[in-house]
C-alpha cells in the first residue's frame, strides 16, 4: 500500500529517493477525478469542426466514381476531401521507402473501413447527414479473407528488400527429425485482438501562422504523426508540431495507426482554415484499424522419449492485412520468440506475411512474440500429453542452460537466464506439485466439472529490433526555484512511464518526486523520437534523462562546490538528496536544490539541458539469420489454475501465481500493475476475445457487445504476484528491466491448463485439440473430442 | 412540466429546445463541459459513461444509482439527481473512493476510471453490501483494459458499505422527491412521461403511434448506434402502480417497470431461479435502469426473463384504456421481436404462480463471458415430480434456440409420465433436435447450441437431485453447477 501524496508538497528533509520505491500512478488522483484530459477532452477553440471519415464498405473494388456536390450543399458543411485534395503525398505507410498505404483510396479500396473521404462539418450529426449524400460508387472486386485464402491465392506482402521468406536455421532439423524417437507434426492458429483501448483514436489540428500545423494526438508515436501529417500537407517537419497529452491507453494500437487520422484532421484543418477533430467512435475504431496479426502455423517436432525436444521445423503465415504496416517487424519477433525459453538444438524456423482484404494488422503488446512463443508450447503441450509427462517438467528440461554453449537459434547469447531460478521458486511458492495431484484426484472424483494446472516460462527479448529505433532523447528544465519540468520523448499510455522517469529525474537531482512536473510529450521539446513501444519505453527515455540530469548535475555541482566551500577536488563528493545539496565531509554546511538552483542562475549558469541515449552493441542480420537484436532477456513465469465445464465449455480461472524479472524495479508497484494487466490481457487473447467477419469480409465484432474482452469476473480471485528479488540487470536504466511486453505471454499457462482439465475428460494421454481462442465453444468441441477418444 | 429540469452536482438545470433523445452522457461532454465523463461504447457495454443518479426505489425510498449515462436520455432524469465524478472532490479533498482507487493504483490509463469511481460510488453508499460476490455483480459493468482488476476489486473491498458522511449521504437523507411529469417538444421530437394512467390514456389516444420506453437500455440504442431520432416517445417510469413488485396468491405480482436490480433483490429469498437469470444479467449499471417488462416487450430471442419466467408458468397481465387481458406468458411472443400486444396496451405486469409441490425449477445462462453478456443459449426448466418420482408435468423453455423463446414441446411431452431419472432425461434428449433448429452466428454455431441445450437439461436433472436445489455458488466456473 502506497501513502496518499499530499496536494501540499511534503518537506523536503524527509523526502527519500522515489527510485526504487513504491508509488501512486502519478496521474492517478487526476484519472479518478475526471481531472485528467485526453485529446477529446481539451477545451475546444471556436469554430472547432468535426473530421468524419468515410469508409470503404467493400473489402475490395474499384473505386468508379465520387461525387460530393450534394453533400456540399448542406449549410455547415465545409469540406469534402478525396484523395486528389492532398497537397502532399498520399501515404502514411511507416516503414521508410514502401509506399503502400494511401491515406485516402485512390482507385481502389482493400479491405472494409479504408478510408475514402473526409466530411468536415460543423457537428457530427451533420457530418453522417452530408456523409450519407457523398456519392461514391464501387465496382466490388473478388477479396482474399483469411491466411487460408491468402495461401490458395499466393496472396503476400513481402518484404520490401529480402522478398524471400524469413529464415533462420540452425544444425539438422531434416536428419534430427528422422531419428526422433518421438514426432509430433501438425497444424495451429491464434486469432487477432482489437486493442480495446478505452480511449478511440482521436486527434486535434490546429493551424497556426506561416501555414505550420499544430496537433494534439493520441499517439505511441508523435514523430511519426509529424512526419506524417508534414508529408500529407507537403511542409517541412518544423512547421508541424505533435502534442501528447497522455493516452486511454494504445497496446500496439496507437504506434503506427493514430498517424493517419492525424493526417486527416490536419487535412480538414489546411482545407477549412479552422481547427478539425477527427475522434472515431468505437464502432468506426474498432471497423477502421487493425488489431493483432493471426497466425497460421505448421510444425514438426522431434522429442526423445523423456521429453527433450530434439528438432522443430515450423512455418509461420501471419495476415497482415491490405498493408506492410509494421507486419514485417512483427513476424521477425514471431520468429525469434519460436524457443521461448528453450534450447532447439536442431532447428529451422520460417514466416511470411499473408496479404489479405483486411484492415492492416499492427502491433500489439509483445508485437509478434506471443504469437510465436505459441507454436513452441502448443508443440511441448502435445509433447507431453503424448508422452504422460507433466508439462512443467517438459519444459524445465528444455530451458537455455549454460550461455557458454546455448545460444539462440539465431545465434544470440543467452545471458543472464533467470528460468531456472523463476522455475525452483514458483514450483514452490505455487505448491504445483502438490496441486497438480489434488487436481488429478478431484477429476477422477468429478465427472462434468474437470480442474487444470498450467506452468508457463516466458523469456522476451528488450529492444526494437530494428535496430536505430532504439534510440531516445531528453529534456530537463530547473527553475530558479528549484522545480523542475521534465520533458522525455516517451509518451503517456497508463503504462507508468511518467512516473517511472520522474522518480529517475527525481532521484538524479535530489529533489522530491512532487518538486518534477513531467510535461505532455510534444515534438517541439524531445525530437525524432522512436515510438514508446517495444516495452522500451523506460530503458530509453530513463536513460536519457539521466544523461540529462548528469549534465545538469555536474553543472550544479561547481556553483555547490562555491557555496559549500568545498574544494574543486571534493566537489565530486557533493551529494545531492533529500532537495538538499551537501557534503559528507561538512554536513553542516547543506544547502536547500531551491537555494542552489537560485545561486546558479544568478551566476549564469544554464539550468536546462539535454540528454540523449542510444542501446549499444546490437544488431541483426536478416540475410543470414544471424546476430544480436536483442539487448538483453526479460523472464517471468505463471501458474495458472483452471476450472472447466463438460457441459457448457465455460471455464473460470481459480488461481494465478506469477513470478516475473523486472531487474531491480523502478517502482514495484508501476511494474506490478504491468504484470497483472498484461497477463490478463493476454487470457482475454487466448480465451474470450473473438474476432469475426462475414462472408464478405466486413467485422462482426465491432463493439463491447459483441467482442467479449475479460470482464472483472474473469480476473482470478487468487491472484498472487511477485517482482523476482534481488535481480539487478547490467547496463540499463538502475539495474531495471523492460516490463510492458513480456507478462502478456504469462497467459499462454491459462491455455496448458485448460488442456490438462480438458484431457481430464479423455483417458490417459489423451491428445487435446483445442482452438485459439478457447471460448466456451471451442472448450466444449475439445471435451467432446477428447471424450470421444477410445479407452 | 414543458422543459427539462434536472440537478446536476446539485444545481439545477433547465433545458428547452434539446433534442429530447440527446443522451446525458453526450450534453455532460457537449453542452456542460464535464469532460471528465468519457465515452468508450455508447452502448452501455463498458461503463466508461457512469454517472450517479439520486432517485427513489420501487418503494419510494431515496437510492443513489450507478447508471450508464450513454444510454440515459435527458428526460429520463427529470426532477432527479445527476452526479459525476467532477462532484467526488469537495474542498479540494478527494473522495475515499478517489483514494482507495488511487492507493491501489486502480487506474493506468485512466480512462476507463471516472467511470469506475462512480460505480465504487455506488458501491460505497450500498446498505447491503453484506456478502463478497456483491463486488463482482457491483464492477462487472466496467471494463478496464489496462489494470487486469485486481486493484479495483481491492478498492472496491475497501470502500464498499462504508457509507460515509458526504454531500451524497447529505443528499440522501434530504432530498424531496420531484415529480418525472414531463410533455416536452424539441423539433419534431416529441417526449411524454404522464404521472396517471389516465394521462397515459390520452397521450396514447392523440398518439397512437407512440412508442413506450421505460429504462431505455434497449431502446437508447437506436439513438446511439442508428443515430435515429424517435419522434415519440412515451415514459412509463413515472407510473407507481407498474413498479408493484410482491407476493400474491403463493406466487408473485413483477410489475413491468420493476428494475432488474429491484427483482434480483426481491427474488433472492422469494424465487431462486429468477435471482440466477437476475444475477447474470448485464451488469450492475444496465440492472438499474433496466426493466422486466422492456425486457419481455423486445421480445428478442434471448431475452433472458421470458425462459425462466415461462418455465414458471408466468402470465402476462395487458393493460389498456378498455381494460385488462392475460395471457400464457410463451403466448405473448409471436413471432421475431414480436409481442401480442396491440396498439394502444402495454405490458402491466407478469404474474409468477405459486408452484406446485414437487416442482423443481433452475435457470440458466450461457453466454461467451460470464458477466455483462448476451446468452447464447438460456433455459427456464421446471418439473414437477410426484410422490412416486414420476414427471407429472414438464415445462422446459429455451432462449437462443429459435426465433421466440419457446419450450420444447416434443421433449417436454416425452418426459411427461415418466421416472426423474437419468436415463429418462437421455431418452428426451434427442427431441430437442426436433423441437429447435438453432442458428449460427457470432455468438455460437447451431452444433454448440444444440449441444448446450442437451446439456443444461442433463445439468439441471442433476442439480436437482438434491433438493432443495443448490444456492447460486458466490464465483462459479458455469452457469451448472456440478461436479
Ligand atoms: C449493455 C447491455 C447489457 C444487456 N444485458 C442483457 C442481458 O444480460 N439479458 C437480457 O435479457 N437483456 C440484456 N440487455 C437488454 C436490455 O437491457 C433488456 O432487455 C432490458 O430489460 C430492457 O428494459 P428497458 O426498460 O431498458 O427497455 P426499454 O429500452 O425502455 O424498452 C425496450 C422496448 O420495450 C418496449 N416496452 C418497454 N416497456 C414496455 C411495457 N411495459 N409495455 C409495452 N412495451 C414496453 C419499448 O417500447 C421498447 O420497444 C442488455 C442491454 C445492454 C445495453
Ligand atoms: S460509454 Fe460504454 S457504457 Fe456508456
Ligand atoms: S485504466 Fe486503462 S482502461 Fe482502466
Amino acid at each position: 500500500m502506497v501513502a496518499i501524496l499530499s496536494e501540499v508538497a511534503p518537506r523536503e528533509s524527509d523526502v527519500k529517493s522515489p527510485l526504487h520505491a513504491p508509488a501512486l500512478h502519478e496521474s492517478g488522483l487526476k484519472h479518478t477525478s475526471g481531472e485528467a484530459l485526453y485529446v477529446d477532452d481539451l477545451p475546444l477553440l471556436p469554430g472547432t469542426l468535426v473530421g468524419h471519415v468515410i469508409a470503404s464498405p467493400h473489402a475490395h473494388a474499384r473505386v468508379v466514381r465520387k461525387e460530393a456536390r450534394r453533400a456540399l450543399a448542406l449549410p455547415g458543411v465545409h469540406a469534402v476531401l478525396f484523395a486528389q485534395d492532398i497537397p502532399g503525398v498520399n501515404d502514411v505507410c511507416p516503414v521508410r521507402g514502401v509506399h503502400d498505404e494511401p491515406l485516402l483510396a485512390v482507385d481502389e479500396v482493400h479491405c472494409v473501413g479504408q478510408s475514402v473521404a473526409l466530411v468536415v462539418a460543423e457537428s457530427a450529426a451533420l457530418c453522417r447527414q452530408a456523409a450519407a449524400l457523398v456519392e461514391v460508387e464501387y465496382e466490388a472486386l473478388p477479396a482474399c479473407l483469411s491466411i487460408r485464402e491468402a495461401l490458395e491465392q499466393g496472396s503476400f506482402l513481402p518484404h520490401w528488400l529480402y522478398p524471400g521468406p524469413h529464415l533462420i536455421r540452425r544444425g539438422e532439423p531434416e536428419a534430427a527429425l528422422l531419428a526422433a524417437p518421438v514426432r509430433i507434426q501438425g497444424e495451429c492458429m491464434t486469432g487477432a485482438q482489437d486493442h480495446f483501448y478505452l480511449e478511440t483514436q482521436a486527434s486535434l489540428a490546429v493551424m497556426e501562422e506561416d501555414g505550420a500545423v499544430r496537433l494534439w494526438s493520441s499517439t505511441q508515436h508523435p514523430s511519426e504523426v509529424q512526419e506524417k501529417v508534414a508529408e500529407v500537407l507537403g511542409l517541412g517537419r518544423h512547421q508541424v508540431t505533435v502534442e501528447v497529452p497522455r493516452m486511454g491507453g494504445a497496446f500496439g494500437g496507437k504506434e503506427t495507426q493514430a498517424a493517419p487520422f492525424a493526417a486527416l484532421a490536419a487535412l480538414g484543418a489546411r482545407a477549412t482554415r479552422r481547427p478539425v477533430k477527427v475522434w472515431l467512435n468505437r464502432d468506426q475504431d474498432m471497423e477502421q484499424t487493425g488489431k493483432r496479426h493471426p497466425f497460421w502455423a505448421r510444425y514438426e517436432a522431434g522429442f526423445f522419449e523423456d521429453g527433450r525436444l530434439l528438432a522443430l521445423k515450423a512455418e509461420l503465415v501471419s495476415d497482415g492485412g491490405w498493408s506492410n504496416d509494421l507486419s514485417h517487424a512483427i513476424l521477425d519477433r514471431a520468429l525469434f520468440h519460436m524457443d521461448n525459453a528453450y534450447f532447439l538444438p536442431n532447428v529451422e524456423v520460417s514466416g511470411r506475411v499473408a496479404r489479405t482484404n483486411q484492415p492492416s494488422n499492427t502491433a500489439f503488446r509483445g508485437f509478434g512474440g506471443p504469437q510465436g512463443m505459441f507454436v513452441v508450447e502448443e508443440v511441448l503441450n502435445r509433447a507431453a500429453e503424448r508422452l504422460g509427462l507433466d508439462p512443467a517438467e517438459v519444459r524445465r528440461l528444455n530451458y537455455y542452460h549454460e550461455p557458454s554453449e546455448h545460444r539462440t537459434h539465431y545465434g544470440q547469447l543467452v545471458e543472464g537466464n533467470r528460468l531456472p531460478r523463476i522455475h525452483a521458486e514458483l514450483m514452490a511458492s505455487s505448491e504445483y506439485a502438490r496441486r497438480r495431484a489434488e487436481i488429478d484426484a478431484f477429476n477422477a472424483a468429478s465427472r462434468w466439472t474437470k480442474r487444470g494446472i498450467g506452468y508457463q516460462p516466458v523469456k522476451f527479448g528488450i529492444s526494437f529490433t530494428t535496430s536505430f529505433l532504439n534510440q531516445a532523447g531528453a529534456l530537463v528544465v530547473i527553475y530558479g526555484d528549484g522545480t523542475v519540468q521534465l520533458n522525455h520523448g516517451g509518451t503517456e499510455m497508463g503504462q507508468g512511464l511518467h512516473t517511472k522517469m520522474r522518480a529517475v529525474c527525481a532521484h538524479a537531482l535530489g529533489v522530491p518526486a512532487e518538486h518534477v512536473r513531467v510535461m505532455t510529450t510534444a515534438t517541439d521539446k524531445v525530437p525524432n523520437t522512436s515510438a514508446t513501444a517495444a516495452s522500451s519505453g523506460s530503458d530509453l527515455n530513463g536513460q536519457a534523462v539521466k544523461a540529462a540530469c548528469e549534465v545538469l548535475r555536474e553543472r550544479l555541482r561547481l556553483v555547490a562546490a562555491h557555496l559549500l566551500q568545498v574544494d574543486r577536488a571534493e566537489a565530486q563528493g557533493i551529494v545531492f538528496a533529500g532537495g538538499r545539496v551537501s557534503h559528507p565531509a561538512y554536513p553542516h554546511r547543506s544547502l536547500t536544490f531551491a537555494e542552489l538552483t537560485h545561486a546558479a542562475y544568478q551566476a549564469q549558469v544554464s539550468l536546462s539541458a539535454t540528454g540523449y541515449y542510444r542501446t549499444p552493441d546490437i544488431g541483426y542480420d536478416r540475410k543470414m539469420g544471424q546476430g544480436k537484436p536483442f539487448h538483453y532477456f526479460a523472464f517471468g513465469g505463471a501458474v495458472v489454475e483452471v476450472e472447466v465445464s463438460g457441459l457448457t465449455g465455460e471455464h473460470r480461472v481459480r488461481r494465478v501465481d506469477i513470478l516475473h524479472d523486472v531487474g531491480s524495479s523502478l517502482v514495484p508497484t508501476i511494474d506490478r500493475g504491468q504484470v497483472e494487466g498484461g497477463f490478463i490481457q493476454g487470457l482475454g487473447w487466448l480465451t474470450c476475445e473473438e474476432v469475426l467477419i462475414d462472408a464478405k469480409g466486413r467485422l462482426l465484432t465491432h463493439s463491447p457487445d459483441t467482442y467479449k474482452i475479460p470482464a472483472l469476473g474473469d480476473a482470478p480471485e487468487d491472484f498472487r504476484v511477485q517482482l523476482l528479488e534481488r535481480a539487478p540487470q547490467d547496463s540499463t536504466i538502475h539495474g531495471s528491466k523492460a516490463v510492458g511486453e513480456p507478462p502478456f505471454m504469462l497467459a499462454i499457462g491459462a491455455v496448458t491448463a485448460l488442456r490438462h482439465a480438458v484431457a481430464a475428460f479423455g483417458p490417459p494421454r489423451t491428445e487435446v485439440q483445442l482452438a485459439s481462442p478457447a471460448t466456451p465453444e471451442a472448450i466444449l468441441r475439445a471435451v467432446e473430442a477428447a471424450r470421444s477418444v477410445k479407452r | 412540466m414543458d422543459r427539462l429540469r434536472f440537478y446536476l452536482n446539485d444545481r439545477l438545470v433547465e433545458e428547452s429546445g434539446l433534442s429530447p433523445t440527446t443522451t446525458v452522457l453526450r450534453y455532460l461532454r457537449d453542452r456542460a463541459h464535464l469532460t471528465g465523463t468519457k465515452e468508450g461504447c455508447a452502448e452501455g457495454d463498458c461503463g466508461a459513461c457512469t454517472v450517479a443518479v439520486l432517485e427513489e426505489d420501487g418503494k419510494g425510498a431515496p437510492v443513489l444509482r450507478a447508471i450508464n449515462s450513454c444510454l440515459l436520455l435527458l428526460p429520463m432524469v427529470q426532477g432527479k439527481r445527476v452526479y459525476t465524478v467532477e462532484a467526488l472532490k469537495e474542498g479540494g479533498r478527494y473522495h475515499l473512493v478517489q483514494e482507495a482507487l488511487a492507493r491501489e493504483l486502480g487506474s493506468q490509463c485512466g480512462y476507463c476510471t471516472p467511470g469506475v469511481t462512480m460505480a465504487l460510488l455506488e458501491a460505497c453508499h450500498r446498505e447491503d453490501f453484506n456478502e463478497p460476490w456483491k463486488l463482482d455483480a457491483q464492477m462487472c459493468g466496467n471494463l478496464c483494459r489496462c489494470t487486469g482488476y485486481r486493484p479495483i476489486r481491492d478498492a472496491a473491498a475497501r470502500v464498499a458499505g462504508l457509507r460515509p458522511a458526504d454531500r451524497f449521504a447529505r443528499a440522501l437523507a434530504e432530498t424531496k422527491p420531484e415529480p418525472m411529469e414531463l410533455a416536452y417538444t424539441a423539433g419534431p421530437q416529441r417526449f411524454f412521461t404522464p404521472a396517471t394512467l389516465e394521462a397515459l390514456w390520452d397521450v396514447l389516444d392523440a398518439h397512437p403511434e407512440a412508442r413506450f420506453v421505460v429504462g431505455g437500455t434497449d431502446l437508447s440504442l437506436e439513438v446511439t448506434k442508428r443515430f435515429a431520432e424517435p419522434p415519440l416517445l412515451v415514459s412509463l417510469e413515472a407510473l407507481r402502480v407498474l413498479r408493484t413488485l410482491e407476493p400474491r396468491a403463493g406466487g408473485h405480482r413483477v410489475g413491468a417497470t420493476v428494475t432488474l436490480t429491484e427483482l434480483e433483490d426481491y427474488s433472492r429469498a422469494t424465487c431462486p431461479p429468477l435471482e440466477r437469470m437476475a444475477r447474470y444479467f448485464g451488469a450492475r449499471q444496465i440492472k438499474n435502469r433496466a426493466t422486466v417488462g422492456g425486457n419481455l416487450c423486445t421480445a428478442s430471442p434471448i431475452g433472458d426473463l421470458a425462459p425462466v419466467l415461462i418455465s414458471l408458468g408466468a402470465e402476462a397481465v395487458v393493460l389498456s384504456r378498455a381494460g385488462e387481458r392475460r395471457m400464457a406468458l410463451e403466448d405473448f411472443f409471436v413471432d421475431y421481436r414480436r409481442t401480442a400486444l396491440r396498439r394502444g396496451e402495454l405490458l402491466a405486469f407478469v404474474d409468477v404462480p405459486a408452484q406446485p409441490a414437487g416442482a423443481r425449477a433452475i435457470a440458466y445462462k450461457v453466454s461467451k463471458r460470464r458477466e455483462l453478456d448476451i446468452s447464447s443459449v438460456s433455459a427456464g426448466f421446471r418439473v414437477v415430480v410426484d410422490e412416486q418420482g414420476r414427471v407429472r408435468e414438464a415445462r422446459l423453455a429455451y432462449g437462443g434456440m429459435s426465433a421466440r423463446p419457446a419450450r420444447a414441446s416434443r421433449a417436454e411431452a416425452a418426459l411427461v409420465g415418466q421416472p426423474w431419472t437419468e436415463a429418462s432425461v437421455e431418452a428426451v434428449l434427442p427431441l430437442l433436435d426436433e423441437d429447435f433448429t438453432p442458428r449460427t452466428d457470432h455468438r455460437g454455431s447451431d452444433w454448440y447450441r444444440a449441444q448446450v441445450a442437451k446439456n443444461l437439461l442433463r445439468g439441471f436433472f442433476l442439480e436437482t437431485l438434491s433438493e432443495p436445489a443448490p444456492r447460486l455458488q458466490e464465483r462459479h466456473a458455469a452457469t451448472v453447477q456440478v461436479r
